[in-house]
């Protein structure tokens, strides 16, 4: 499992793709910055309240997490696609798994080369852009690490269930698979908090069972409520008339609980538990 | 014409431990489509054992599973003496496989480390087991080169040299020649060789069957997913003989000559079916020892291309 937890290492750090996408992700931290600094002294020269100058570098914040949210994901989805099923398709398993190397050990190792991968590249991505945030700003969220951690998370889960699809369909229909049921988990996420707001129950339920199906979008939750400012959620905290707010994507009224993240957990083992049955029953 | 192809040395006798592979009514199916409809076969330990069959007769599908790379539907067989598809018998396994590819984005010689790791080499050992791979490839070069830069044929050296790495007690080479070249070919026959005089058993599955009469002690021939005949080169392909061109001999010296065997006189040509081959040059010498004169020697055995061919033509009758 080791050897092939350091094939998957070496051939990420070989990957050209990589290295250009974290240059563009360098240079889009930069720019953004530079972007932020501008907009907060313009708006400090129009004599902006700083509670209304918190909440609008918050959603800003907010909104640039969404969009890394799905870079994160298509990364996530880009790289577990061919993991195996690549591999598979081009024979360079064959050789492979002739060796006493268990199909177990070959996608666990998979699994955590190309998590470390992907966490590495959200944290460190994540935890820049809200170091430029502050910088330029000011503000910092009140948990950066449980913003990135929420990220992260959401991306392992795409991870998840792309290495799971890669065990059995060609890499090419892994990957959009996985960023489909990523984008729909996205999609029934918000109409459930569209229900909430409205007071459909149904709708909203709908939304809770596809976080716990799918729980990138639970995950996407977490990380924005870790960005709020805490002033925000002190005010919306026990306030009904405020459930409105649910139907906004970009905004989460509650953190998600300890026993929702240990689903989490058990869901990415589950996952991977599964992955492995399945390859273990393929013929190659 | 002078023809002679060198006999290939006679089969081992059963090596310790049983045999090397062996199986019985091993059955594959994919959904509807029968691969092997009960392959029964025993590989001895140390020979070189030739794999025919045409195209989709179930020969790669064996070969996976041997190695557990593809579950049996039904049927068994032991690999080095334990079950198909066993871990740690793996161990003592080489294997090239015909759909042969390696990381691109790997130098030949991390390629090979990989596969030490994989096969359980000692760490200190690997160093040396990288070198005379590669030596014995030819790639030892091409060391530092990335695998995407590989022609196929080099891939396939590559293949040839990871399949070899730590000495294993079987190495299963399906279709090893697919790539090369001649020069490349007759490297490899050298390499089964060797292999072969280490002790190692070789299976070799291969379409080229004039390298499969060259290299391989014993033969299988599978069509349907069935062993259709088996056994050592002599039994598959018959009886030697030999046709002599020759002038200058009377009659009692010819009659003389069937003390080597059943004699067809033919005018200038003389025939002797059966014959052993290696009393071919004792037969030659005492022609000229009675004063005749030798004009060409045409020894006789069918060829394996041709027994291949009766067979696959008896197994389907047009």
């Amino acid at each position: 499992m080791i050897t092939i937890l350091r094939l998957t290492l070496l051939e990420a750090l070989r990957w050209r793709t990589l290295w250009a996408l974290v240059a563009l992700t360098l240079a889009i931290v930069v720019l953004s910055g530079l972007g932020f600094e501008y907009l907060v002294s313009q708006a400090r020269a129009h004599h902006t309240k700083e509670l209304q100058l918190q909440v609008g570098v918050s959603q800003m914040l907010i909104f640039c997490a969404f969009m890394f949210s799905f870079i994160l994901a298509a990364t996530a989805a880009f790289i577990g696609a061919p993991a195996i099923a690549g591999d598979v398709e081009s024979g360079v398993l064959l050789a492979m798994l002739a060796r006493p190397l268990g199909r177990g050990r070959f996608v666990v190792g998979r699994w955590l080369g190309l998590a470390i991968v992907v966490s590495t590249y959200g944290a460190v991505a994540g935890l820049l852009e809200i170091a430029a945030m502050r910088l330029a700003s000011g503000y910092g969220p009140p948990d950066p690490l449980g913003a990135v951690g929420g990220l992260v998370g959401q991306a392992v889960v795409v991870l998840g269930v792309t290495l799971l699809l890669s065990s059995r369909l060609p890499a090419i229909a892994s990957g959009a698979v996985a960023i489909v049921l990523f984008g729909l988990a996205w999609g029934v996420g918000v109409l459930g908090g569209v229900g909430t707001a409205l007071g459909v129950d149904s709708l909203g339920a709908a939304g809770s069972v596809a976080r716990l199906v799918f729980p990138s979008d639970g995950l996407w939750r977490a990380a924005i409520f870790s960005l709020e400012p805490p002033v925000v959620i002190a005010a919306i905290a026990g306030n009904r008339s405020l459930r409105v707010l649910e139907a906004n994507p970009f905004f989460a009224a509650t953190g998600p609980s300890s026993l929702y993240l240990a689903w989490c957990l058990a869901w990415a083992i589950g996952i991977l538990g599964l992955t492995i049955v399945s390859f273990r029953r393929r013929d190659l | 014409m002078l023809a002679m192809t060198t006999p290939a040395a006679a089969p081992p006798p059963p090596g310790p431990g049983g045999p090397a592979i062996e199986t019985h009514e091993l059955v594959k199916r994919f959904g509807r489509t029968v691969a092997l409809a009960g392959l029964s076969m025993r590989v001895e330990r140390g020979e070189v054992f030739g794999f025919l069959g045409p195209n989709g007769a179930g020969k790669t599908t064996a070969v996976k599973l041997f190695l557990g790379l593809t579950p049996s539907t039904a049927g068994e067989g032991r690999l080095l003496g334990a079950p198909l598809g066993d871990r740690e018998a793996r161990r003592r396994v080489g294997y090239l496989p015909e759909l042969f590819r390696y990381q691109p984005w790997l130098r030949a010689r991390e390629v090979l480390g990989l596969h030490c790791a994989l096969a359980g080499i000692p760490r200190p050992d690997r160093p040396e087991e990288i070198r005379t791979a590669l030596d014995h490839v030819g790639l030892a070069d091409r060391a530092d080169d990335l695998v995407g830069t590989f022609s196929k044929g080099m891939q396939q050296r590559l293949g040839l040299g990871a399949a070899l790495l730590g000495r294993p007690e079987l190495v299963l080479l399906d279709e090893p020649t697919s790539a090369l070249d001649p020069l490349g070919r007759a490297d490899v026959r050298r390499i089964i060789r060797e292999a072969r005089e280490r002790g190692t058993t070789v299976f070799l599955n291969s379409h080229l069957l004039s390298e499969v009469e060259l290299v391989c002690d014993r033969v299988a021939v599978i069509d349907a997913g069935r062993v259709v005949a088996a056994g050592t080169l002599g039994e598959l392909l018959g009886e030697d003989s030999v046709r002599i061109r020759v002038t200058g001999l009377d009659g009692e010296a010819r009659a003389a000559l069937a003390g080597f065997g059943p004699l067809t006189d033919d005018g200038d040509w003389l025939a002797i079916r059966p014959i052993g081959a290696d009393r071919i040059p004792e037969l030659v010498a005492a022609i000229v020892a009675a004063g005749g004169r030798v004009h060409a020697v045409e020894p006789g055995r069918a060829s394996l291309e041709e027994r291949f061919l009766g067979l696959m033509s008896q197994a389907r009758p047009r």
